[in-house]
């Protein structure tokens, strides 16, 4: 098994295919959609694939260190060019054919006129544990 | 089946019973979790007639062990006692006095709300880790160090209920992630609590706990979706906990020395006695929240007031009130959305609700304020 990160941006990935905002949805899309998002978790879990999710507040800062007995330096909020992670799903599967396929079916939650946003999500292995055998 | 509340119950007294014994809080504790975990293996068989007095023996036990193999470690020739030291074995009082020092001052709120589940409400630490959606080992980590930190306080030290109270209020709000369930759990102790003092602000947050909890079944749509307050099914409410609520309440306020706790309750008994959302008595829940304001200078509790006042003398009052209050808070974009909606200005409204999606605390509150932007967008368009 693998771990894979399934990344969704507030912006900075490329345009979806549908992209109207959410609240020019109807009250029916919207249903639609959370309803897709719960069943999709649900249904990861019934595999055994699931291993968590998040979501992430819009705001944000950079923040670095400046100094002994400084305080910290921030930098922000986030500038309106900078890509900002909304969230992200985390994954367990067997191979990247599979972590390509989920991450496409999530890509496909309804939005504006009932239509798959296509949305672009970043999938990002994960580093794995040294293995025990090596010889 | 094992009574695990039973166990549970019995958990503080155990443990004062081995601190009055002379026995260190954090290793005292030790023995108790111990005990219980003994307990669930073998009370499955069988439970023993005095399950207090079997935990009481067998945490000594536990605690002689341990002592034992600590003292064989640093090869010390000292003689252990097998019997317990004569003196008092135990006093009324354990429990408050366990409360006051898993609450301790010298602890951050979150140290002190982890101790208190383990030490006053019997829970393990893998439960506790699972409740805040930590690792055990990290949530292992917070309770030694807060044991650490409270090694010099006395233990009949007397101290301020309302630190106990600020604890198990954080208890009850952080609600049911795992398979604890928090806001019960909270609700149990306020109960040990309250049966040990007279304090009127205790019976305050019991009363206040109760009646919330009593919402519960209604508040949530079987996905997780939040239901508010006025589209509530109030035939779910749970009367015999709102009675039980009201009550409480009622003998607390009687008493005449108010505080927060019961002011708030206050405002949720008038809520529970609404038999529907339109007979909402608003003015009384305004002068509550005037009494709370007064009591606490809380700016949250000036952004609620005034969406009260503007149930009580419509949304244009409701929008002046809001315009005092910091526009910074959290859920401030999504009152004034709120208010807008009811002002019939809906334009702004929807525009607000879309923003207060953006910045909700969390998915449940961001979910319910997009379909508040949808709807009304819906609206506008037709």
């Amino acid at each position: 098994m693998a771990k894979y990160l399934l990344l969704k941006h507030y912006r900075g990935a490329p345009e979806a295919v549908n992209d109207v905002p959410m609240d020019q949805w109807t009250p029916g899309e919207v249903e639609d959609h959370f309803r897709y998002m719960n069943d999709f978790a649900a249904r990861l879990e019934g595999t055994g694939e699931y291993v968590s999710s998040q979501a992430l507040s819009p705001e944000g800062t950079f923040v670095r260190h400046d100094g002994e007995g400084r305080p910290p330096v921030t930098d922000g909020p986030f500038a309106e060019t900078k890509d900002l992670i909304a969230g992200w799903m985390i994954i367990d599967v067997d191979t990247y054919e599979r972590a390509l396929e989920l991450a496409g079916e999530l890509s496909a939650a309804p939005g504006a006129g009932g239509k798959p946003i296509h949305e672009w999500l970043e999938l990002r292995p994960f580093m794995g544990e040294a293995p025990t055998v090596t010889e | 089946m094992i009574d695990e509340l039973l166990l549970r119950e019995l958990t503080p007294a155990v443990t004062g019973v081995l601190v009055r014994r002379g026995v260190d809080f954090a290793t005292a504790e030790d023995a108790v979790q111990e005990a219980l975990l003994q307990a669930t293996r073998t009370w499955a068989e069988q439970q023993p007639a005095d399950p207090k007095g079997w935990l009481v023996t067998v945490a000594w036990r536990k605690f002689l062990d341990a002592h034992r193999a600590e003292t064989s470690r640093r090869h010390r020739e000292e003689r252990v006692e097998t019997e317990p030291p004569p003196g008092p074995t135990e006093s009324a009082d354990d429990t408050l006095a366990l409360f006051f020092l898993c609450a301790h001052p010298s602890l951050t709120p979150a140290s002190a709300v982890a101790l208190t589940l383990r030490a006053v409400g019997g829970l393990t630490t893998r439960q506790i880790a699972a409740a805040y959606l930590v690792p055990e080992a990290t949530m292992a980590q917070r309770i030694s160090r807060a044991k650490r930190t409270v090694a010099d306080v006395r233990f009949d030290q007397p101290g301020d209920p309302a630190t106990v109270l600020r604890v198990l209020y954080l208890v009850f709000n952080e609600g049911y992630t795992g398979d604890v369930d928090l806001a019960a759990e909270a609700i149990r102790l306020a109960r040990q609590l309250a049966s040990v003092t007279r304090d009127e602000e205790t019976a305050g947050l019991l009363a206040l706990m109760l009646l919330h909890h009593a919402r519960r079944p209604a508040r949530t749509r079987d996905d997780g979706s939040l239901v508010p307050l006025a589209g509530q099914d109030r035939s779910r409410w749970d009367t015999a906990l709102i009675a039980e609520g009201v009550a409480i309440l009622q003998a607390a306020l009687a008493r005449d020395r108010l505080g927060e706790y019961q002011a708030q309750a206050a405002i949720a008994a008038l809520h529970a006695d609404a038999p529907r959302a339109e007979e909402t008595d608003w003015a009384q829940i305004v002068g509550w929240y005037d009494e709370l304001l007064r009591l606490t200078g809380s700016p949250v509790v000036a952004l609620n007031r005034a969406v009260a006042v503007g149930e009580a003398d419509g949304p244009s009052a409701g929008l002046a009130a809001l315009a005092e209050v910091d526009p910074g808070l959290p859920r401030h974009t999504a009152a004034s959305a709120y208010l807008h909606e009811k002002a019939g200005d809906l334009p702004v409204a929807a525009r607000l609700y879309a923003d207060a999606a953006r910045s909700a605390p969390n998915l449940a509150e961001r979910r319910h304020l997009t379909r508040q932007a949808a709807r009304i967008s819906q609206q506008i368009s037709r």
